[in-house]
């Protein structure tokens, strides 16, 4: 469909260049394709883009400020029904967590670690992503850089894809999120949602595309720097042998959410 | 044929009704209404020749859409070797800034409703 | 022969005004849905399918009415279900576009509903679905109509329709599995996670569609002049009785797993519907609702004596499609979400808007099946009519 439309698009372009007759020489379409889209030279590329969340470290803030930023600038809504709430990240305790990885004799290793703060939680860009198995659309897919993208354009809102999370990071525009966006606190530079697609974090897949960090990433160092502790969340290719977030999942024992069911996921939780 | 008379007239009252709006455009001196569409920039050049923008503006911004969203790319090379950010709000309504005198004059005028704007937010000076 | 659906009595018009008007109202309680938005219903983020899709899954069962008269009256030449075999497939269709009907109504973009075609993605077992029942669909109204149309003229059905009556057999099957796929492939939901979810499906399908048949051959009985035949309800009844049986022993296989194992998240589930979760119940009475009523149902169906008594029979069928409606519809499809994934309980429960719109596709359903079964008795009655002059 959109390869077709695009060399549609193509030979118009030859065609009226041709007919306008500027004299510009068109090379083969394909040659054409290859030349006209590129990415930009800043953007920040991986093999394999993780996130590694340092929960020893602890937020002096509850995770406030990272989750007020990452909705804002997506211009997520703020809906108080927890029925129809929308959320890309948010904080939860251990035992919600991590199910069944919570008992009575291990509740105080736990407090001590985390000293009462919750964990946060966002899609895992899973590398085997059931989300992605089950969109009938192609809808939801995951990149080369292993995010689990969403196409809001493309999105029917079956949510069979929020039956196959098992992390619950998927929300579904009950109503039109914009009721809930006041005009002037919308990021005019990304797209509000309509009602009926589905949503979730796409690691901030259109700040890399012009070499910035994702926005949690990037308060979460603020924060921690402001407060003279240490960042909660780092982030990184998990592929490259030297990055930080390899070297932090080298040094330490690392557990993910719901590992045993094979999903794969690609944020590692400290404790 | 049966109730040949019966069947003319209905179709020709049928005729009518469907070209109504036709009549009551001429009739009201509408007849040759043609959008004033306004750029709202000293810019020449657009992405693309302006015969083919004018043409297949849509299809160009459907690839767009599908390469920045579906494949990553976000940078668009024009046949005469500029280089624009592919972006409908950065790029395309940062010259034509008047959307109402420029995009929407010539969609109601053709009657067509593009659903860019449920999502899309348009920039502030633009409005 | 559609001419026979435009002609009735003051009572059959009656009944398809009464569809008509809930149609109406489910329409345009419907149309409010597309301009708010699915927040109209009481679904939500913990537990994003409800009464729309419990309809659709209790209803590709009740499409099953089709296959279990085919079966064995063209495999097995089982001539005592000639005169019903139309209205098992004319049963199917209604139930199917039921189905696709609900699908619709449960998307929050449908108008975005041909990217499934457009995208075609294989992996998606929706995809598959859209397929299995799409094809169900059209073998039934084909297969339906031109044997009816036959026996109209009273000639012996064409020949080229024999291999679409043999393909649907397999393709009934299809649609039961499909469906089960649907919920059985989720690896982070695991009251669905297992692998006697078709059967259970193949199962309950077997004992919903035919009692639903038995209670429409009932009613055909009373109102028109058509007979479906004693021996017919009996050997249809004892159907609906093995299934039953053999459904119900199914959710006993899985409750020992559960239980046994004592799996937490196998074990939650299904203690939310026995005794509830938290505090949370409210899908406790339904639950005991359906064990009541199938056991009701399997006692009245296995004892030859009460079987035999046509109002006794009547009353366990009820029994049958309501226990299963329950435990296929609200227990097998909200009760997978809850507790949801973090472990929290968040419960369901439909509002008024979104039963009324229920309400409207069912009607829609009824009247589909009203106006088929109107043509088909109208011509059998014709054919009797005939045969005894």
């Amino acid at each position: 469909m959109m390869e077709s439309s695009r060399r549609n698009f193509l030979k118009i372009a030859g065609l009226s260049v041709l007919g306008i007759g500027s004299g510009a020489v068109v090379g083969s379409r394909a040659r054409g394709a290859s030349k006209a889209f590129s990415p930009n030279p800043e953007a920040l590329t991986a093999k394999r883009w993780a996130m590694v969340v340092d929960l020893r470290a602890g937020c002096p803030d509850g995770c406030k400020e990272c989750i007020e930023v990452c909705h804002r600038i997506h211009n997520v809504p703020k809906i108080d029904n927890p029925k129809e709430e929308v959320k890309w990240i948010w904080t939860d305790f251990y035992e919600h967590a991590f199910p069944g990885m919570e008992s009575r004799y291990t509740e105080e290793f736990v407090e001590e670690a985390l000293q009462g703060s919750p964990v946060i939680l966002l899609c895992n860009h899973c590398d085997n992503p059931p989300c992605v198995r089950v969109c009938p659309t192609k809808a939801t897919f995951r990149r080369k850089d292993g995010i689990v993208m969403m196409d809001y354009h493309r999105c029917i809102g079956c949510r069979f894809c929020m039956a196959g999370c098992p992390f619950g990071a998927r929300s579904l525009n009950w109503t039109d999120p914009r009721r809930y966006l006041k005009p002037e606190e919308v990021t005019p530079d990304y797209p509000t949602r309509t009602r009926g697609v589905v949503e979730k974090c796409n690691f901030c897949a259109e700040r890399l595309a012009v070499g910035k960090i994702p926005a949690c990433v990037e308060i979460c160092r603020k924060v921690a720097e402001k407060a003279g502790t240490e960042p909660v969340l780092h982030f990184g290719d998990v592929e490259d042998a030297d990055s930080e977030v390899r070297e932090m999942i080298r040094a330490h024992h690392t557990i993910r959410r719901k590992s045993h069911l094979g999903t794969m996921p690609q944020v590692y939780y400290i404790l | 044929m049966y109730d040949a008379g019966k069947v003319i007239v209905g179709l020709l009252v049928f005729l009518c009704l469907i070209t109504f709006p036709v009549w009551y455009n001429v009739g009201s001196g509408k007849g040759d209404f043609k959008p004033d569409l306004q750029l709202g920039t000293q810019e020449k050049e657009c992405v693309a020749p302006k015969l083919q923008i004018r043409a297949s503006h849509m299809q160009l911004l459907d690839t767009w859409r599908d390469t920045v969203v579906r494949e990553g790319p976000r940078l668009y090379r024009t046949w005469n070797g500029k280089t624009f950010e592919m972006s409908l709000t950065k790029t395309c309504l940062r010259c034509h800034s008047k959307k109402e005198k420029f995009c929407d004059e010539c969609h109601s005028y053709a009657g067509v409703e593009p659903n860019c704007w449920n999502c899309h937010v348009i920039p502030k000076e633009t409005q | 022969m559609i001419e026979k659906a435009l002609v009735g009595s003051r009572r059959y018009w009656g009944w398809v005004a009464l569809l008509l008007v809930l149609m109406g109202i489910g329409f345009l309680f419907y149309l409010r849905q597309l301009s708010y938005g699915l927040g109209i219903t009481g679904m939500s983020r913990d537990v994003s399918w409800g009464l729309y899709i419990a309809q659709f899954t209790f209803l590709v069962g009740v499409a099953a009415s089709a296959v279990m008269l085919v079966l064995p009256y063209y495999l097995h030449n089982y001539k005592v279900f000639g005169r019903i075999t139309i209205l098992g497939e004319f049963l199917a269709v209604a139930s199917v576009l039921m189905c696709l009907t609900f699908i619709i109504v449960d998307l929050g973009r449908p108008d975005r509903a041909f990217n499934v075609l457009l995208y075609p993605s294989p992996n998606s077992i929706l995809f598959w679905d859209m397929i299995v029942l799409n094809g169900y669909l059209f073998l039934n109204i084909l297969v339906g109509w031109t044997v009816l149309g036959a026996e109209r003229k009273g000639v012996k059905p064409p020949k080229w329709v024999k291999p679409f009556i043999y393909i649907s057999i397999p393709w009934a099957i299809s649609i039961h599995t499909v469906t089960a796929f649907i919920y059985a492939g989720l690896p982070g939901r695991s009251f669905w996670l297992t692998a006697i979810m078709a059967p259970r499906f193949l199962s309950s399908a077997f004992a919903s569609g035919p009692a639903l048949l038995i209670l429409a051959c009932f009613i055909l009985r009373k109102f028109t002049r058509f007979d479906p035949g004693r021996e017919a309800i009996q050997t249809l009844a004892k159907i609906v009785t093995y299934a039953m049986a053999i459904s119900i022993f199914f959710v006993l296989m899985e409750l020992f797993t559960a239980f046994y194992s004592k799996v937490p998240e196998h074990v939650y589930h299904f203690k939310y519907l026995f005794v509830g979760l938290d505090g949370h119940t409210t899908l406790v009475p339904w639950w005991w609702a359906f064990m009541v009523l199938s056991v009701l149902s399997l006692i009245l169906l296995f004892n030859p004596k009460t079987r035999n008594n046509d109002a006794i029979l009547g009353v366990a069928c009820a029994a049958v499609f309501i226990s299963l409606w329950i435990e296929k519809g609200l227990g097998l499809v909200v009760t997978g979400f809850i507790p949801n994934p973090l472990d929290r309980v968040f419960e369901y429960s439909p509002t008024w808007p979104e039963v009324l719109i229920t309400l409207g596709v069912w009607s829609m359903g009824f009247l589909v099946m009203t106006i088929l079964y109107k043509v088909a008795v109208s011509v059998k009655e014709e054919g009797a009519g005939e045969a005894a002059h």
